[in-house]
């Protein structure tokens, strides 16, 4: 009953008492991370794709043939000591074609996937925020570039780009990859305008371009960073489908697709000219897009969760 | 009801029209139909090739504007679209190849969307078992592999099944075994061997992406309350999910439906070019080779017919899915 | 669960046999009257890394045709340990000790066995109408298939006649019609009326009801509790209802059942819950709740603190860190839930639960009431008007057509709204959602021209302003909003968020980091968390972190919006005081709206009460609450549930009768005519005045009236209202179907035709 006396008054402005009591709470970014680790998709990814990326950069190195030398001794030959995935017909060595083939499609799809990214961030952005005609205009062109395969528009435009260097390819193919993305952002861009701490920003008198810079893109860089990852693969898969018709990177230039091309008809014969491009390719693009869902599993927390 | 759709439609009409006549303005920028004549020996003169170009309506003097224009008036008026560069009309070239490539397109997708719901919803059910892993995992896989390596790879296995049991069972090149004679039966059969290779490419590529879609959609309807309202009630987890989550699962994906049919479409295009047939999608690619403005445009409104109709019938099934929608 | 003693007393006072989770399961009930009885139930949801015992060892039972009130606040287990009894938790749950339904035991049944008892033996509603109902299927449909899944001799077609008869019972007007209507073309009312009707669909023993009002405004509330006493009645059923509410079971419940972090701290019947509370956390709750009875007169005690986090139990008592009382052995025992004065029905868990059942520990004292200001700090302010809306109309087009979109009809979501503001007065502007009240504080924030009337702040129209002007005047003006969370940019830090309203006046940054500090220690919060970020803090904390905001530029109107009702009860209080003190510290002007009565009661000196986008009666707080002259006024009050059992029995209540109609066109006349009690009471001339006249605002006793009778308002007092009009409701011109719902306010319910 002495306890009571404890309980004087407190003085009323200073209520701290309210501290957390728990541990401290985790911030969104590690706990992002922490369910990432969790996830054995994203392991895989990110060690399949670290390991092709590093046997891009490093795999020439032990390996006796440049892309360019022919083997004359050695023409058609299946995999051997000599050439680890075989010769092509004109004694072109294909694990070093190879090498120099995925160096160029990720380069391609590494710069592709984050430049798709930023343009879908910036026209969703200003498209859901401002709303009204530059909305309706935006989303007028973003379905119209949806309707039109923009594979079909590639090859229309291969004439001008085929007498352009491959750099040219990269920023077409960023150019019509941001579409379906930009819905994306705009619609998340459009609730969140609804949200209170943007209204908050605008009763403030916050200007529309400093809201949208400081508030909207931050919040909506989770799912750019998602579309850059699964970007990468999809960027690498125009690149060699448009190659692989001849229509995308030109000789002397190599792609992986250019290579698949040359292999093709001898797919069924001399199987190693086609399989191990072609499965290098499957390789990179997968472990991408497997990064790309683990990432989209750990931020949104209600794609995976275990409920029933 | 009605007049959702009749709007949509419209949207639709106005979308396909406009990517149609971007599509022939972008081609008569870019494509030079005189390059063909101009490598010929011996070389035609110059008034030659201008009366073949105007004759064709493609002369690159002629601004494009009154070319476009031309264009439509034949369009409206005659109901023609133009010559093809080799003297035929788009129209016939195009009645020739279009059941080849409807034929693919149809059953690929109706395969792909029934295989992919399917498994899309087994996988969401049974999330993160073995079974969903698998499918994940396969659909990935597939996803990641580009149309043409798919269509290669089946024909590798084609020729390594064929090989291994001695005869020509599957056949995979072309639509159909050129001056095969038989009855009406045999024929049949011959074009249905043709079609496996192609439709299960088409097919497997639609169902990977359908069925990622349908269970991220399923998944987010297992939580809904209403699930747990229908368990409530008296239904059992599976019974709940099937009657009511289902149900409310397909409705994201008759949206999903219109938007990946262009990649659908592109796809077709890239299987026809791998099985060396003569659809539209080859049509496509030989006229942008061959600098054919006209077949070029006459392939597109082709795709953009498709992509209206394939639009309009989503938003079909979205009213009737749902009825929110039905004002 | 460790530190739980092997021997625990129940809530029936029977010592629990066995070590928790051994107990057999099936031991029949001694008792015959008992449907449902609870033991020892423990739920853990085990997550990677850790695992969160949301359940921790509840014991409780539910008698034939009993009323139980399970309280408590978020997290404190109190839904986890219904949907445990309904089977009904992921199977990644692990549930121990027992649930005994009708004597028999409902663990470790399978889905098949239990859904046949689910929705016939017992079944549940849910709080969220909107998402409880598949939103493809028919109102009807739904019903039936409840009904056909336990008979499945029922015809389709007698299934559907049934439906229509319980839709009728539950009061839904026009229930043929109504039966073909998909959920989304009901309102929230209207939808847990459905609810209730699928509930008891096959007259079940025991119905759970899972805060089945929290969705829903508080004259809806009223009805829907109505229904709900009326399913009771026609089923015979047991009740379990689930609240945060204290208020809305001290008039309903029999029992009650205080839970706390995952377990029962106190149970007993209504009157010793709420008259001799024994466990300090309800003590606490009871004082911190703002209250319509004695709100406004003393200062409400705040409930210091949080509930603690499931994951990581310290051993003890888990309310030990918050209670003002506790002793050493509260932090190292977790009291078990002990019998009071011998009464079997009531029990507390608490060491000390003997000195305040014997009164040596007295329960107004427990907790340090909170001094006033003192007078040296006060800021002296003349009364002059700073802020004046005059007329303010907002109205939105409502189209229609998919093709060709037409206007249809004007949404007059605010129409003509007056008041005005003077420095240091709080302003309370109340009224159910759908009223405009949000809308008329966006239009005033805006701080543009507005469609019709006059905005004026310090004596400035702002429909004058340039652009920069504008800037400079949002200085005066600030806002604090609901949600804390979604108030508050997730991705900067507190010192960033604090110091924005700064940066748009350009001022310098050491400047903004000396003002940011000095409004976080004004608040409460201390100036070393300016580095965190926002997700770092606990809800009341953040509240406090919007009011630094909205405090940094100095203003002198502050807007509220609903500012405490996010919060958990026993966070309000103290939201509430530091608002009121920083008030008197600051001479600010409040503008503070508000649906909950009570918390405007203790706050606003002035009350404006909307109805559809108007002001229908406005004055003195003390005059409004003490004495309303308008009828829907009237209604509203009446339908405040008062967290006292006593009170409640002997009030009288008006329920309105329908829904909000939705604010389109009126069709002439008073606009609340259509749900207004009085106006049934008047003769036939003065309902031709209702129908023909829009009423305008005039002075009646203390408070501007617009109500042509507000003189005659004591016929309703008279008690010719029927307290329980159990009668269908009648449909109203605007009760139609087809009306958008009555949730969110009219700047939502533009039908989108997208």
């Amino acid at each position: 009953m002495s306890l009571i006396d404890e309980t004087t008054a407190v003085d009323p402005a200073a209520p701290t008492t309210e501290v957390v009591h728990s541990g401290k709470p985790v911030s969104r970014f590690s706990l992002v991370m922490s369910r990432l680790r969790r996830t054995p998709r994203f392991w895989v990814g990110a060690v399949g794709l670290g390991l092709v990326v590093l046997w891009a950069i490093f795999g020439l190195v032990p390996n006796a043939w440049n892309y360019t030398d022919l083997d004359i001794y050695n023409m058609g030959s299946s995999p051997s000591a000599l050439h680890w995935f075989g010769t092509s017909d004109i004694g072109e060595d294909i694990y070093a074609q190879t090498i120099v083939g995925l160096r160029k499609s990720l380069i391609i799809g590494l710069l592709v996937g984050p430049l798709a990214a930023i343009i879908a961030g910036i026209v969703g952005a200003v498209a859901g925020y401002l709303g009204g005609w530059w909305d309706r205009a935006i989303v007028w062109v973003i379905d119209l570039l949806l309707v039109l395969p923009s594979l079909f528009l590639f090859i229309l435009l291969s004439p001008i780009f085929k007498q352009l260097s491959w750099v040219a390819l990269i920023f077409l193919l960023a150019a019509f990859g941001w579409m379906i993305m930009a819905r994306v952002i705009r619609a998340q861009t459009r609730s969140l305008r609804e949200r209170d701490f943007i209204k908050a920003a605008r009763f403030m008198g916050v200007d529309t371009w400093t809201i949208i810079r400081r508030h909207v893109l931050p919040n909506v860089s989770s799912l750019l960073i998602i579309d850059a990852t699964l970007g990468v693969g999809g960027a690498i898969l125009s690149e060699t489908t448009l190659s692989f018709f001849g229509f995308g990177i030109q000789a002397p230039d190599v792609s992986l697709g250019t290579l698949l091309a040359a292999g093709q008809t001898a797919a069924a014969t001399r199987p190693w000219l086609f399989i191990f491009p072609a499965a290098i390719l499957v390789i990179t693009v997968l472990c991408a897009s497997l990064i790309g869902d683990a990432l989209r599993d750990a931020v949104d927390p209600t794609s995976g969760a275990n409920r029933d | 009801m009605i007049g959702f759709i009749a709007k949509r439609f419209i949207n639709y009409a106005i979308l396909s029209a406009i990517a149609t006549l971007s599509a022939y303005v972008l081609a008569s920028i870019i494509l030079n139909p005189a390059a063909r004549y101009l490598g010929r020996n011996p070389r035609p003169s110059d008034d030659t090739i201008n009366a073949i170009l105007d004759g064709l309506g493609v002369n690159p003097n002629t601004p494009v504007i009154e070319r476009l224009w031309a264009w439509i008036v034949r369009l409206v008026t005659q109901g023609s679209l133009g010559d093809t560069i080799h003297n035929t009309s788009v129209i016939s070239e195009m009645t020739a190849r279009a059941g080849t490539s409807l034929r693919l397109l149809i059953l690929g997708t109706i395969l792909a969307a029934l295989v992919g719901v399917a498994l899309g919803v087994w996988g969401a059910v049974r999330q993160y078992k073995f079974s969903d892993q698998a499918i994940s995992f396969a659909s990935f896989t597939i996803l990641a592999t580009p149309a043409f390596v798919i269509g290669i790879l089946l024909m590798i296995s084609a020729t390594m099944f064929n090989n291994l049991l001695g005869i020509q069972l599957i056949n995979f090149t072309g639509e159909y075994t050129a001056g095969l004679d038989g009855g009406w039966w045999v024929l049949f059969w011959d074009r249905a061997a043709h079609l496996l290779l192609p439709t299960i490419a088409l097919a497997l590529m639609g169902a990977a992406g359908y069925s990622r879609y349908q269970r991220s959609a399923m998944l987010d309807v297992l939580s809904a309350d209403y699930i747990r309202t229908a368990r409530s009630k008296g239904r059992t987890r599976g019974s709940a999910l099937v009657r009511h989550g289902v149900r409310v699962a397909l409705i994201p994906m008759s949206t999903y439906f219109a938007y990946s049919f262009a990649t659908i479409l592109a796809g077709a295009a890239v299987t026809e070019l791998v099985f060396s047939w003569h659809g539209m999608g080859e049509m496509l690619v030989q006229a942008i080779s061959q600098s054919d403005i006209n077949a070029f445009t006459g392939a597109i409104l082709f795709n953009a017919v498709l992509i209206l109709i394939a639009g309009t019938l989503s938003d079909v099934v979205y009213a009737a899915l749902d009825p929110r929608v039905r004002v | 669960m460790t530190e739980r003693p092997t021997q625990v007393i129940d809530a029936h006072g029977r010592r629990a046999q066995g070590a928790p989770g051994t107990q057999a399961g099936n031991t029949p009930s001694s008792m015959p009257n008992r449907l449902l009885e609870v033991r020892d139930l423990s739920v853990t949801f085990p997550q990677p890394g850790r695992e969160v015992q949301a359940v921790r060892g509840v014991n409780y039972h539910v008698d034939k045709g009993e009323f139980l009130g399970i309280v408590g606040e978020s997290g404190s287990g109190k839904s986890v340990s219904s949907l445990a009894v309904m089977g009904l938790l992921p199977s990644s749950a692990r549930i121990g000790g027992d649930i005994l339904f009708e004597g028999k035991s409902l663990l470790g049944r399978s889905d098949k066995d239990m859904s046949r008892l689910r929705g016939d033996g017992i079944s549940i509603i849910f709080q969220d109408p909107l998402s409880a109902l598949t939103p493809v299927y028919t109102i009807g449909a739904q019903i039936a298939e409840a009904l056909q899944l336990h008979d499945s001799k029922l015809s389709r077609l007698a299934a559907n006649v049934r439906a229509v008869e319980l839709l009728k019972v539950v009061g839904i007007p026009n229930p043929e019609r109504r039966a073909q209507a998909f959920p989304h073309e009901f309102s929230g009312g209207m939808r847990q009326r459905a609810m209730i009707a699928i509930a008891i669909a096959n007259n079940p023993r025991l119905i759970i009801a899972d805060e089945p009002t929290t969705a829903l405004d508080v004259t809806i509330q009223a009805q829907i509790l109505e229904v709900l006493q009326k399913a009771k009645e026609l089923t015979g059923a047991a009740v379990v209802l689930i609240t945060h509410d204290l208020g809305v079971v001290a008039g309903n419940a029999d029992r009650i059942a205080v839970m706390y972090a995952g377990r029962i701290v106190e149970t007993g019947t209504v009157d010793q819950v709420f008259h001799q509370p024994s466990m300090p956390y309800t003590i606490g709750l009871l004082r911190s709740m703002p209250n319509l009875a004695t709100a406004g007169h003393q200062r409400l005690v705040p409930l210091e603190g949080r509930p603690p986090q499931l994951d990581n139990l310290a051993p003890g008592c888990p309310f030990a860190p918050r209670c003002p009382v506790a002793i050493d052995a509260c932090r190292t025992t977790e009291p078990p839930l002990a019998m009071v004065a011998g009464d079997p029905l009531n029990a507390s868990a608490c060491l000390r639960v003997d000195e305040i059942a014997r009164g040596s520990l007295e329960r107004a004292h427990l907790y340090p009431v909170p001094e006033p200001v003192p007078a040296a700090e006060r800021a002296e302010v003349e009364p002059e008007k700073v802020l004046e809306v005059a007329g303010l109309k907002r109205h939105f087009p409502l189209t229609k057509g998919s093709v060709f979109r037409h206007t249809i009809g004007t949404v007059r979501a605010v129409d003509g709204v007056s008041f005005q503001i003077r420095s240091g007065q709080t302003l309370g502007l109340v009224g159910e959602s759908g009223c405009g009240k949000s809308t008329t504080i966006m239009e005033i924030l805006e701080l543009a021209k507005p469609q019709a009337g006059l905005v004026s702040i310090n004596g400035t129209d702002v429909a004058t302003l340039s652009a920069k002007e504008r800037r400079a005047l949002r200085r005066d003006i600030q806002v604090v909003f609901q949600d804390p969370m979604a108030s508050l940019d997730p991705r900067l830090p507190v010192q960033d968020l604090v110091a924005e309203p700064l940066t748009v006046h350009g001022v310098p940054a050491a400047e903004r980091r000396r003002k940011v500090a000095e409004v976080l220690e004004l608040v409460g919060l201390e100036p070393a968390m300016a580095s965190r970020y926002p997700h770092e803090f606990s809800g009341g904390q953040r509240q406090r972190i919007g009011i630094a905001r909205a405090l940094v530029t100095d203003p002198k109107i502050v807007v509220l919006d609903e500012p405490v009702s996010a919060l958990d009860v026993s966070i309000q209080a103290g939201v509430i005081n530091l608002l009121a003190d920083l008030q008197e510290k600051l001479g600010l002007s409040y503008l503070f709206v508000a649906h909950d009565l009570a918390v405007v009661r203790q706050i606003a000196d002035n009350v404006a009460v909307m109805y559809l986008g108007r002001i229908v009666e406005s004055g003195p707080s003390e005059a409004i609450f003490a004495n309303p002259v308008h009828p829907y006024t009237r209604a509203l009050l009446s339908a405040v549930p008062v967290p006292d059992p006593t009170v409640e029995r002997s009030r009288s209540r008006v329920i309105l009768e329908g829904d909000l109609p939705s604010p389109t066109d009126a069709a002439g006349g008073c606009n609340f005519r259509t749900r207004c009690p009085l106006y049934k009471l008047i003769d036939p001339a003065g309902q031709e005045q209702c129908r023909v006249k829009d009423p305008e605002q005039r002075p009646v006793r203390d408070s501007q009236v617009a109500c042509h009778h507000a003189e005659r308002i004591e016929l309703m007092a008279a008690g010719t209202v029927p307290a329980a009009p159990n009668e269908p409701v009648a449909p109203g011109p605007l009760g139609e179907p087809g009306e958008p719902g009555q949730h969110g306010d009219p700047a939502g319910p533009r039908p989108s035709h997208t």
